[in-house]
């Protein structure tokens, strides 16, 4: 188990209800705690259309998550 | 150089911070906001961006502008916040030798911050609704 905190942005954060939050989770990459906090909040948006950062550095989906992370969630970005 | 802002824009006022005495051409694009959008009659638009991630990003995206176009000088602001219709919600500017790099740099500019800054805008509709808007290039290209 790792200790992760997620941070939501626009529609994740109106799915969540919350700014961020500190979840103690099973997750090897980026994309485990995706799915996680999917399960959690019961969205359902594809992660191909959304980006990760970790530790505000853009990130891949396959990205390895490490214990005491920084994980951004954005959903698809609509700029301009 | 990009900035993101909650101020008004003002296009006059940036695009004098690109005159240059080797710039023979200048280019520019306004993002404004409209009162439409597939079918509903829009009141107003409200932008958030993650600034942290926006401001590196926008610094690439100038960075490779300028590898394949290369120009003298480029901006560009992108507005946060609540906004009416008719204001500019995003400007760019590039001034350079010749126009070809000024319309090519600024058109990759625009192209790009729109899929890969993190920024997000929630449109407020007339009949009292409101939603956020899925960038259709991004969802194509995933």
């Amino acid at each position: 188990m790792k200790a992760i905190t997620v941070r939501y942005f626009a529609m994740f954060r109106e799915h969540a209800g919350v700014d961020e939050e500190s979840l103690r989770i099973d997750a090897s990459t980026a994309a485990d705690v995706f799915a996680a906090t999917q399960h959690r909040h019961g969205s359902s948006e594809p992660s191909g259309h959304c980006k990760v950062a970790i530790n505000d550095v853009m990130a891949d989906w396959d990205s390895p998550v490490s214990d005491g992370d920084t994980v951004l969630l954005f959903p698809p970005v609509a700029g301009g | 150089m990009i900035a993101i802002t909650t101020n008004t824009i003002d296009p006059d006022h940036l695009r004098r911070e690109l005159f240059d005495a080797g710039a023979g051409a200048y280019c520019s694009f306004e993002g404004w906001i409209r009162n439409e959008n597939e079918g509903q009659s829009v009141l107003r638009l409200e932008y958030e961006a993650y600034e942290p991630l926006a401001l590196t990003e926008g610094e690439k995206i100038l960075a490779e502008a300028q590898r394949q176009f290369p120009y003298l000088h480029a901006h560009c602001v992108h507005r946060t916040g609540m906004l009416e219709i008719g204001e500019c919600a995003v400007w760019v500017g590039v001034s350079s030798a010749h126009r070809d790099e000024a319309f090519q740099a600024c058109r990759y500019i625009i192209d790009q911050l729109k899929v890969r800054l993190p920024i997000w805008k929630k449109e407020h509709y007339v009949d009292g609704h409101s939603g956020w808007v899925n960038c259709e290039r991004c969802a194509k290209s995933a």
